[in-house]
This record gives C-alpha cells, sequence and structure tokens, in this order.
C-alpha cells in the first residue's frame, strides 16, 4: 500500500481560502500550522487574528482562535497569556495592522518581553481595503493612496519593523524570512518554529517578519509578484535573523 | 464582619479580588489612579497579572484577551482615557466577553478637567463605541455600594457573557467611608468553567473562537437579534432602584454622589412642609422606568440633578411619557450642586406647579 508521506497539518482546518490567486498567505498559514504540529502544540495554541486580508485566519487554523480590532492583537495577545502563561499564544498580522494603526501596541509587547510569537506578513501595501499605500511600502512604489509612487518628500520612508523592535531589550528573537522560493519557504518555516519554541521555553518575545506578495494590489502577475520580492523587497529588508540570543545562536 | 476605612478607589480594587479577578489592565489618568496602584501591589500577592499598558487603547484589549480566555478581569479610566476604551468595548460587547470597566467620571469635553462630573451619562448608556449594543451601568452612591455593585457587576457580566461598567465620579473615588466586604471571597478556581472561552482545543476538545465580525448582512441581524433578546433579559432582571418616600407628590431623580446631595435637599424640602421624594437610578442601563410607572399617578412633577447639563434627564422623559413635567437642575464642569441650590430648585418646581 502507498505511504502518506505529505499531508494537510493537523492545525490547518480543511476550508477553502478566501485569499486572491498567487497570494502567499496560504503558504504561511501552512507554516504556522505545520511549526505547531511539529512542536505539538495544537491543543494548547491560542491564535490572534488581525484586521486586514488575514480577518477570516480564526476559521483557517484548528486552534483556538480570538479576533483583534486592527492593531490590537498583541494587546489580545498579552491578555490571553496572562491567562495561560503556559499556552503557545501566536499573532498573526499584516503591515498596515502591525505597522501603522498597531505601531505603540508591537512595540510596547516586544519592550516588556511579552511571551508571545508574532507573524508579521509584509507585503508593502494594504491588501483588503483596496491597495493603499503601507508604512512598508517601498519609495518610489505606486500605490492607490500614492498613485505616481511613494515619495518620500510627501511620505517619508519605510519602516524597517525588524530591526526598529531588535533594537528593544525585551526583544528576544526576530527573524525576517520570505516566501518566494521553495527555499526561503523551507527557511521561514524555520524561523517560525523556532519563535514557537522558544516561547516554550520562555525565552521572551520573538517575531518573524515574513516577505508575502500581492499580485492583486500591485496589478501584475503571481509570478511577477515573487520577482518582485526578490528584487524590490529583498534589498530594503533584507533577509535572516535580525536578533537572536546568544544561548540560541 | 469588621469595618474597615477605605478610599473608594482602593475599595473597587479589592471588591474586586475579593469577586475573584486576578488580571488587571490600565493606564493612569486622574482622578483614579489609587485603583491601578492598587492593583499593581495586591494583584502580585494574589498570583495575579497587573499590567499598566502603554495606552487605554491597549488596556482594553489587554481585558479583551484575558476575558476571552475565560478570566475575571476589569479595567478602569476616567473620562478621556474611557473614550479611548470604546473601540475594545464595542468589539468585548459585540464578542460577547465578561469584563468590568470602571469609569471614575471627571468634567469634559475633550481634555476637561479632573473634577467629579456626570457627563460621561450619554457615552456610557447609550454605546460610546459603534454599534447596535448595551452596557450594564451601576451607579454606586457610596464607599459601601462600590464594593458591592463591583462583587455584583462581576456575576452579571458573567452571567449574561456582557460587559458591565461602575459609573463613579471623582468624589467617590476620593473619598473614604467604612465598608465591609459582605460576601465570602471567591476562589477563581471555583469559578465555573466557560466553555465558550479559549483555553487551548486540550482542555474542551472542541475550538473556540472568541470574534466579532460577520460579513453577511443576515448573519449579522441574527447576532444583532440575538444581543437584544439579551439585552431584553438583562431588563427584565437586572435593573436596580431605590425610591425614598413612595406616596410623595412631587420626585427628585439623581443617581451616584448627586443622589446623596439630594437626599438632604429632600429631607430639608419636607421639613419646610413639600411632600417630596427621590428616586434614585442604581443600574442607568438598564434605565428603572418601572419606578416612574410606580409613581406617576400621584406625582405633579420630576425634578432631575445631575452633574452635567442634562443628559440623564432624557431617560427621565421617556419613562414619565408626558405624564407629568419633569424640570432640570445641573452643574457641570466638575462642580457639586449644594443641597441649598436642589432644594431652591425643588421649591421651584413646587411653585411651577401651583
Amino acid at each position: 500500500m502507498a505511504k502518506q508521506i505529505f499531508k494537510k497539518p493537523q492545525t490547518m482546518a480543511d476550508k477553502k481560502l478566501h485569499y486572491c490567486p498567487g497570494c502567499t498567505h496560504g503558504i504561511i498559514h501552512r507554516l504556522v500550522a505545520e511549526a505547531i504540529d511539529e512542536l505539538d502544540e495544537s491543543e494548547s495554541a491560542i491564535g490572534v487574528a488581525p484586521v486586514g486580508c488575514a480577518v477570516l485566519a480564526y476559521e483557517y487554523f484548528n486552534c483556538d482562535m480570538q479576533q483583534a480590532a486592527h492593531g490590537r492583537a498583541p494587546a489580545v495577545a498579552t491578555g490571553i497569556k496572562r491567562v495561560h502563561p503556559k499556552n503557545l499564544v501566536f499573532t498573526y498580522q499584516g503591515d498596515g495592522d502591525l505597522a501603522s494603526i498597531g505601531a505603540a501596541e508591537i512595540v510596547h509587547a516586544a519592550a516588556r518581553g511579552e511571551n508571545i510569537s508574532v507573524i508579521f506578513v509584509n507585503n508593502a501595501i494594504y491588501g483588503m481595503t483596496g491597495g493603499q499605500m503601507a508604512p512598508t511600502t517601498l519609495i518610489g512604489q505606486s500605490s492607490t493612496t500614492s498613485q505616481s509612487g511613494r515619495e518620500t518628500s510627501v511620505e517619508g520612508y519605510p519602516i524597517q519593523m525588524s530591526e526598529m523592535l531588535a533594537t528593544l531589550d525585551g526583544a528576544s528573537y526576530i527573524s525576517r524570512q520570505s516566501v518566494h522560493n521553495g527555499a526561503n519557504i523551507q527557511k521561514t518555516k524555520k524561523a517560525i518554529k523556532k519563535a514557537f519554541e522558544m516561547q516554550m521555553n520562555e525565552e521572551g518575545f520573538s517575531m518573524v517578519e515574513v516577505l508575502s506578495n500581492c499580485p492583486t494590489n500591485w496589478g501584475i502577475s503571481p509570478k511577477e509578484s515573487v520577482k518582485w520580492i526578490e528584487e524590490n523587497m529583498v534589498p530594503k529588508y533584507p533577509l535572516g535573523d535580525v536578533k537572536t540570543p546568544k544561548e540560541v545562536e | 464582619m469588621a469595618k474597615t476605612l477605605m478610599k473608594g478607589n482602593e475599595a473597587i480594587g479589592e471588591a474586586a479580588i475579593k469577586a475573584g479577578c486576578r488580571h488587571f489592565f490600565g493606564y493612569p489618568i486622574t482622578p483614579q489612579n489609587e485603583l491601578p496602584e492598587y492593583m499593581s501591589k495586591r494583584l502580585p500577592e494574589e498570583n495575579g497579572s497587573f499590567i499598566q499598558a502603554e495606552s487605554e487603547v491597549s488596556a482594553i484589549n489587554m481585558v479583551y484577551g484575558a476575558a476571552g480566555s475565560g478570566a475575571r478581569v476589569m479595567t478602569s479610566s476616567s473620562s478621556p482615557g474611557i473614550s479611548l476604551k470604546q473601540e475594545g468595548i464595542s468589539y468585548i460587547a459585540g464578542a460577547e466577553v465578561p469584563c468590568v470597566i470602571v469609569n471614575i467620571v471627571r468634567g469634559g469635553p475633550g481634555l476637561g478637567g479632573i473634577q467629579p462630573a456626570q457627563s460621561d451619562y450619554f457615552q456610557s448608556t447609550k454605546g460610546g463605541g459603534h454599534g447596535d449594543y448595551r452596557l450594564i451601568v451601576y451607579a454606586p452612591a457610596s464607599v459601601q455600594e462600590l464594593v458591592d455593585l463591583t462583587i455584583e457587576a462581576f456575576d452579571v457580566s458573567d452571567k449574561y457573557r456582557n460587559p458591565a461598567m461602575i459609573f463613579g465620579d471623582g468624589i467617590l473615588g476620593q473619598m473614604m467611608e467604612p465598608i465591609e466586604f459582605n460576601k465570602e471571597p471567591i476562589d477563581p478556581s471555583d469559578l465555573p468553567d466557560k466553555e465558550w472561552a479559549t483555553t487551548g482545543v486540550g482542555k474542551k476538545g472542541e475550538k473556540s473562537v472568541i470574534n466579532s465580525l460577520s460579513l453577511q448582512a443576515e448573519k449579522l441581524e441574527d447576532h444583532n437579534q440575538k444581543l437584544k433578546e439579551k439585552y431584553d433579559k438583562i431588563k427584565a432582571n437586572e435593573t436596580r432602584y431605590e425610591i425614598l418616600h413612595e406616596d410623595a407628590e412631587y420626585f427628585v431623580v439623581a443617581c451616584g454622589t448627586t443622589s446623596r446631595l439630594c437626599k438632604n435637599a429632600v429631607k430639608q424640602a419636607r421639613e419646610k412642609g413639600i411632600n417630596v421624594g427621590m428616586i434614585r437610578p442604581i443600574t442607568l442601563w438598564p434605565f428603572p422606568e418601572e419606578a416612574f410607572h410606580k409613581v406617576l399617578d400621584q406625582t405633579k412633577g420630576f425634578l432631575t440633578v445631575e452633574m452635567s447639563n442634562g443628559q440623564m434627564i432624557e431617560d427621565v422623559r421617556l419613562s414619565v411619557n408626558g405624564a407629568a413635567p419633569v424640570e432640570f437642575y445641573g452643574r457641570s464642569g466638575g462642580i457639586i450642586p449644594a443641597p441649598e441650590e436642589i432644594l431652591e430648585a425643588i421649591e421651584r418646581l413646587q411653585g411651577g406647579d401651583q
């Protein structure tokens, strides 16, 4: 009889995803679910869904979930973690959610060394609301609210959240990865698993920033979009661990 | 049980702990600071958690997370801070998680002042945040009532899975009175499990989702309908009020601190031969319409007294529904009406009727 070597992770619900064709949210969801499975934490895990494209994440993970207001996921996760310090608590947030309206919440969760893990999906644009400029939108990148391209004299500069949060003593593990090709997908998985492991070892705040695409609002094909990540996003948002505590280096 | 002398703000904190609350998330604002300060000391002693959040917005969302996880949890603030919490309060009401929110009201609008007021009545009873929801709002009039109603607020909030608010003011928060804790302290581990809470699938065997999103209009309408039915139940079961001199011809209507000043004025008026009583709403929502219906047949006029320019009076008028005149006396900006001023207003009410 044939041996099954690949299947849907237990922590991933058997539901059709609503994401646009070619969007990498599905891949990132899967990596989170696989990491939870491998650490055998699906029964303890409590996730927090954001506002934005991933607002329905509570339907896609087979674990307890709370849905938070825009940007507030780290505060909600803080409340959950203080009640259940032994459970695996994670947030799943986009760039508008985390780097703009929720900037205070993420900074202070990191500064407190809150023992939670954050999955930060950076696609350099507001997806759900129709392609407006995000704090992570690149210089020259056009969006519906920066139609001739982001200009520093008008819209300022993109924020490198990982580097910024890494300066905080409470942040324990900060890594930036990408899912634009197979090799990087594997690295992203490893980083997510490490972030969760560190949380279970009570090492404090961990975050994995994942460079992602938005073919719909970037107005290009899925194939072109992964190339765009590599050529445009990676130079501004370099990949790799940004902060690692000495003991896991 | 021996009486203890406690400051209002601190008494609320101890009452919450006695009610099994082990988590508090807040942000400093005058005149309620003694409450988070008290919790920062007491909760670690009870193996609980206290966080001074980076903002009121964060604090209320920490409450949302902890309440969704099944814990008894509290936050407190004062007027401008409560405005910031409204986003979270709407989510909490929509997701139907219980918690207790304390508002030690000060004068507004805007940054206002730090003196006591009741001008957050509309905000507390008519929504405040977006959407079709209600808070259960208690208006204590003494430090003892702060204690008793805080404990009740936790029970009622859990019972209906609905946020409850303690509507105090700067005087109540700041003053000291002898109190006693009449109920046995609750050990949170003895409270019944909340099967709906996010505690991890392992503990319950099935997944819990705490959420206030319904993208389909029909489903959202169903949810709003379900909430309305719950609010009707709360109205039927949890309305609280006090009537003084039920057979009176005139009634002063006041809540919280103002009701104590009115009690004094009513006493003076009665000594002068005016047959006046008092209706004191203890729950501001649900508003005690029934108290007014009880006395409508014999009443020649009502006088609503508030530390605002007139907010509760709208609910009084709705309850009276044109059956008798409803007059108003109020002070705002943090000024406390003196019993003599109220007495004069009572005399005007009687005079106007004659």
